[in-house]
């Protein structure tokens, strides 16, 4: 097979987020028009805002009748992992000019980051920022096109939300990251933070998330360790 | 909905603030190396911590057997997609496993 150019094999290597990710779009947008927001909005909140889990969020919340700030702090917390996975992006985004860093942040969502933090870490370094783009635009317009496809169906059907759609994003999350726990260390940081995100399941805002993340980095730094005094006593 | 409007404005502002939050840096600021040994743990660390409590929480309701299909679901995701490192095919099985379950179990 003839090595495509970056900005291709970057939407080539997130197709299969964009088919975990189309359903959520659609019962995003079915929930939206259903909570009461025109479609505009719901629209206008897939396209500027751009993060699945806090859209969510914020529609049960105006559901619920909260009030702004109220809706502005939980998205904010509950979007924490994205400053994580900024940081993680950091080393190998030095090079790549201001003008390139502000749209990709804003695109930086947890498929895109799965793809092409990937990519990065594993040498294929040439042409990382082309790759970036390429999975963040097509993460972006299929984001909005299948929001739009709920606004659409949400009419029409009213308990979208309860087809079980949403198992779409587990089977894309759990086909990405299994390959990668090869390595003890790896394993380890996924089985703690695994444990440690069962454990905080029930905690506001999702923070169970953000220790289960701080617990398997530890974990697997810890792992990194052990095994590297294991090969220095052999 | 005026508010609408104000809704979406600040929702933009705090998600974008917490994605530039490094990257905007990234010119001036550099990791040493133990931090940029621990943030290469962040995805899998992250996405566990994503996919396990779903799996074994559908709804909120504890549910470790083989009758949940979410459970059974996200086994076949990972274990195709370690097998035969075809990300695709790993959910589109996956899914039709789960949708079976779901027919059968639900």
């Amino acid at each position: 097979m003839k090595p495509a150019s970056p900005w291709l094999a970057g939407v080539r290597d997130t197709v299969p987020m964009l088919v975990g990710a189309a359903p959520f779009g659609v019962i995003f947008g079915a929930l939206a028009v259903g909570a009461g927001l025109s479609p505009v909005a719901t629209l206008a909140m897939s396209a500027c805002v751009f993060a699945g889990s806090s859209q969510f969020v914020a529609v049960s919340l105006i559901g619920a009748g909260a009030a702004l700030p109220v809706i502005w702090l939980t998205t904010l917390v509950v979007n924490l992992r994205h400053a994580l996975y900024s940081a993680s992006l950091l080393p190998y985004a030095q090079g790549w000019p201001l003008a390139a860093r502000l749209p990709l942040s804003f695109w930086l969502t947890d498929e895109s980051y799965a793809v092409v933090e990937h990519r990065l870490r594993t040498g294929l370094a040439d042409g990382g920022l082309a790759y970036a783009f390429g999975s963040s635009l097509a993460m972006y317009l299929n984001w909005l096109a299948f929001t739009a496809v709920g606004v659409l169906l949400g009419r029409e059907a009213p308990g979208l939300a309860d087809w079980g759609l949403d198992f779409a994003m587990l089977a894309t999350f759990a086909a990405i990251v299994a390959p990668q726990l090869k390595h003890r260390p790896s394993l380890a940081a996924a089985v703690a933070a695994s444990a440690v995100a069962l454990l905080g399941h029930g905690w506001p805002y999702k923070l169970g998330l953000m220790a289960a993340a701080v617990a398997g980095v530890a974990a697997g730094l810890a792992a990194e360790a052990a095994s590297a005094r294991k090969e220095g006593a052999a | 909905m005026k508010d609408a409007l104000w809704l979406i404005a600040g929702m933009t502002a705090v998600t974008f603030l917490t994605r530039a939050s490094f990257l905007v840096f990234a010119r001036t600021l550099r990791f040493p190396p133990a931090v940029r040994r621990a943030l290469r743990y962040v995805p899998v660390a992250v996405l566990p911590a994503l996919v396990v409590p779903m799996a074994l929480l559908p709804g909120g309701a504890w549910s470790p057997t083989p009758a949940n299909p979410y459970l059974v679901g996200t086994v076949v995701a990972a274990a195709v997609a370690i097998r035969t490192k075809k990300t695709l095919l790993a959910i589109v099985l996956s899914f039709v496993v789960y949708l079976v379950w779901r027919l059968l179990f639900a």
